[in-house]
């Protein structure tokens, strides 16, 4: 009940009329970073960091944090209307959402983003407000073999075996994973696949390739289509903004579901991609709807939002008690808790409870406001579907171009992004999937450094990833995902002891 | 364009010494280039100094920060090598400038940037988990001795600064550990914190907010001298009641990390000249003192000959211990 208490602390000090004016400005902003592929929350909060030095830093954390808030919302809408995702934790969400935006229903497509995303936050707020000390304290139990488990658990229930073509699948893996290897490897210390291009010093960045695959591969096809002067006929009515709120409980198992992935994949720290990844799988595989997935089947919308949200809010925490920041733009964040004058660390909130309690407060607020602005800018960016493409198209490839070049200011990433267009209109046209390549590249790497760390812990031995309750835990159920049509198809076989037999493998 | 700016840049250097105010001027926005990702050390460091230069209007020009921080900040200085002769860009960094292109193949060598000053030293501490037994360093020691190759010690990146670092402390006291590089000091602090390593050699900013906490514990510090600091941080010790590691029986007189300051090769030395009495400037204000102090870090202003002297000799000190382990890249 303590933390109640200093819950209401909080409000009593994030509630004034400059910090809710603050959390608009931050808001608007963040949305307007979001939207635009590239740029980005964390670069939009890098811009802004310089002016907080002059503020108060519960002002400044309010700020800040209400531009990640906007921009995660932001991230959504050109996954859904272009399928561009402006955030890498939104590509997830093009998957059902701009199929669903090309049907005619850009609004309920928004709407359903924007409501589960509002739930996730809000449930991973309400997670570090109840269970803080708790979970900091689960958070330290985490260490390499731990973290390998929860990216192959991410891994195994997004991929998975039985797909359309598991060959298919593990060629895109394949590619990935050598993607993601580029650059400097930090367990040895040495260069990979740069073939002396300094550009690629620094890896290839994830969104150059997501702006390529999704945004300019997508144009290719589209051109190739033949030029069409109609817009698409969408339908924009507030009500339908309306219609999609009213249906959301509807989907309770899917918003829940999603929102526990998020938190674990939030704290643990997994990180926002991974969890919206996860998300979509387990609700691909488990969802009576299973066959309309792809089509615009409004879980996989709601999933991989709710869980995007949810690990990109409760990854706050693992933030401010142990300074190990769940995404790039906690990591940014952090930089300027240090700045300051805060030391991120277990006792920030024994020092500084009007910060930790305020910031948690203002993570209510933030996003309640975040809601409603982005519900308001619905109708606005759905009718941007209806300019016809020939005019919507060279504008969509000059903002790719322009996202691709802000990543790290290179005209290389310029000839990058390109590549990676044709290599996703290939891939497209072969009926390669696209999103096992994307996961691979964002978790891939990191895997590989959680792997490579743990066989130096153990000395080479796997077993490692057995050698404690919780990290056996991970890894067996990590297994049961990925073998999930097997086991599931041997379940089907011996109805009589699904009950026992569900429990077996997982223990 | 750039041309233009090239010729403007070589005129202001080839004016004659026609009076003091000759000398270089920026006369349009600066780049600050900072060799590690946005909220890493170089980061803080870059940024804060970019507000105290807007604070004071030391600089009549505005400032841009740039992150390029990829391969370890390699990105960055090759970046700056490529920008020769433009004063305009400003790099952050640490050691790291001279000791990267050692163990990596790297498109830059360290003698193609331009020094211009170091600001403040990074100190290190050895540390502990908070709830193991070994209240001092001997003790530590001993017990890693009598086990080599079991007890677990983790630092940030590998063949830089902590592994370095650990090199020299195994050299130095006949003892075995298992490296295990983690990214980054703050996941190097957490994963002492939880008990999944047996010690780390962070900087204490890293570390202080676990040992507020009490899991983790420091037991010697490798400065020359004692820390500043005599309030009390956490089990009643204060950070000038950590001894030296000299003192506690680590052979080890010695081993910071500095802060450095560099700019393009060909630059006018008027122009380095320039940028070293504005970042002299800054290490004398408030805000300065007070972010070295809350940051743990030891304020030493060097440039010119001080500073080349000493990076002659860093480097000599850290190659000694590359060259040793085999790291370096033929």
């Amino acid at each position: 009940m303590d933390n109640i208490a200093s819950l209401f602390y909080g409000f009593g000090v994030a509630l004034s009329a400059y910090h809710i004016g603050l959390m608009i400005v931050g808001v608007l902003l963040g949305i307007l970073v979001g939207v635009l592929p590239g740029l980005g929350a964390p670069n939009g909060v890098s811009l802004l960091l310089p002016l907080t030095f002059a503020m108060d830093p519960v002002a400044a954390i309010i700020l800040l944090t209400s531009i990640y808030w906007g921009a995660l919302f932001g991230g959504s809408t050109t996954s859904i209307l272009f399928n561009i995702p402006g955030e890498p934790s939104s590509v997830a969400t093009t998957f059902d959402g701009y199929p669903l935006a090309h049907k005619g229903e850009p609004t309920r497509a928004l709407s359903f983003a924007f409501l589960s995303a509002g739930f996730g936050a809000l449930v991973g707020v309400i997670v570090i407000t109840l269970l803080s000390s708790a979970v900091a304290r689960f958070a330290l139990k985490f260490s390499s073999p731990e973290f390998f488990a929860v990216y192959l658990l991410a891994f195994c229930s997004f991929v998975g075996l039985g797909g359309a073509s598991p060959f298919k699948s593990i060629v895109a893996i394949g590619f990935g994973f050598a993607f993601g290897a580029v650059g400097m490897d930090s367990v040895s210390g040495s260069l990979r696949l740069t073939y002396g291009f300094d550009e690629l010093l620094a890896g290839i960045s994830f969104l150059v390739a997501v702006i390529g695959l999704f945004g300019i591969g997508e144009l290719i096809l589209t051109v190739e289509q033949g030029l069409e002067l109609a817009g698409i006929r969408a339908r924009i009515s507030p009500r339908d903004v309306l219609s999609a709120a009213l249906a959301m409980p509807r989907y309770w198992v899917a918003l829940l579901r999603s929102a526990a992935v998020g938190c674990w994949m939030g704290i643990t720290p997994g990180g926002p991609t991974a969890a919206s990844f996860m998300s979509y799988g387990l609700a691909k595989r488990f969802s009576r709807n299973r066959d309309k997935f792809g089509t615009g089947e409004p879980e996989g919308i709601i999933s991989p939002e709710t869980a995007d949200h949810a690990a990109g809010t409760s990854a706050m925490l693992p933030m401010i008690a142990l300074g190990v920041p769940g995404s790039a733009t906690a990591a940014v964040m952090m930089g300027g808790l240090m700045i300051w004058g805060l030391n991120p660390g277990p006792m920030l909130f024994v020092e500084r409870p009007d910060f930790v309690w305020g910031l948690i407060a203002s993570m209510y607020l933030g996003n309640v406001v975040a809601v409603i602005l982005v519900l308001a800018t619905v109708p606005l960016f759905a009718s941007i579907l209806r300019v016809p493409f020939a005019l919507i198209g060279p504008v969509i490839v000059v903002i790719c171009f322009v996202g691709a070049y802000t990543v790290g200011n290179h005209t290389f990433d310029l000839w990058l992004a390109l590549a990676f267009g044709l290599v996703g209109y290939v891939f497209k046209k072969l009926d390669y999937p696209i999103a096992p390549l994307v996961l691979a590249m964002v978790i891939g790497d990191k895997a590989e450094d959680a792997f490579r760390q743990s066989m130096i812990m153990s000395g080479g031995s796997l077993s490692i990833f057995w050698s404690n309750g919780l990290v056996a835990t991970l890894t067996c159920a990590a297994l049961v995902l990925l073998f999930w049509p097997l086991i599931a198809a041997g379940l089907r076989r011996l109805p009589g002891l699904l009950s026992t037999g569900r429990r077996t493998p997982a223990a | 364009m750039r041309k233009c700016l090239l010729i403007t840049a070589a005129l202001l250097a080839s004016l004659p010494a026609g009076g003091a105010a000759a000398a270089w001027q920026p006369n349009r926005p600066i780049e600050f280039v900072v060799t590690s990702a946005p909220g890493g050390g170089t980061d803080n460091f870059a940024r804060v100094v970019q507000a105290i230069i807007t604070k004071y209007k030391m600089v009549e020009q505005p400032i841009v920060v740039v992150n390029k921080g990829g391969g370890s900040g390699a990105e960055g200085f090759v970046y700056t090598k490529t920008q020769a002769k433009d004063p305009y860009k400003l790099t952050f960094g640490t050691n790291n400038a001279y000791l990267l292109p050692y163990v990596a193949k790297l498109g830059y060598k360290p003698a193609e940037l331009t020094p211009v000053a170091t600001l403040a030293v990074d100190e290190f501490l050895v540390w502990v988990n908070g709830a193991s037994p070994y209240k001092d360093v001997k003790s530590y020691i001993e017990a890693v001795k009598a086990k080599p190759g079991v007890f677990k010690a983790s630092g940030s990146q590998s063949k830089d600064t902590d592994h370095i670092l650990t090199s020299m402390i195994e050299d130095a006291t006949g003892t075995k550990f298992i490296y295990v590089p983690f990214q980054g000091g703050n996941a190097t602090a957490v994963q002492l914190a939880g008990g999944h390593v047996d010690s780390n050699v962070n900087n204490p900013n890293e570390n202080v907010g676990h040992w507020k906490a009490g899991t983790v514990r420091p037991l010697c510090v490798f400065s020359p001298t004692r820390l500043p600091g005599t309030a009390k941080v956490a089990d009643d010790k204060a950070w000038s009641d950590i001894p030296t590691c000299r003192e506690a029986g680590i052979p080890i007189d010695q081993f910071q990390m500095p802060r450095t300051v560099w700019l393009p090769p060909g630059v006018p030395a008027d122009a380095v000249t320039f940028y070293a009495d504005i970042l002299e400037k800054v290490t004398k204000t408030p805000e300065w003192k007070e972010w070295t102090e809350r940051n743990l870090q030891t304020p030493r202003f060097l440039a010119g000959k001080a500073f080349t002297d000493f990076i002659a000799e860093d480097d000599a000190k850290n190659r000694k211990v590359l060259e040793a382990q085999g790291w370096m890249v033929k």
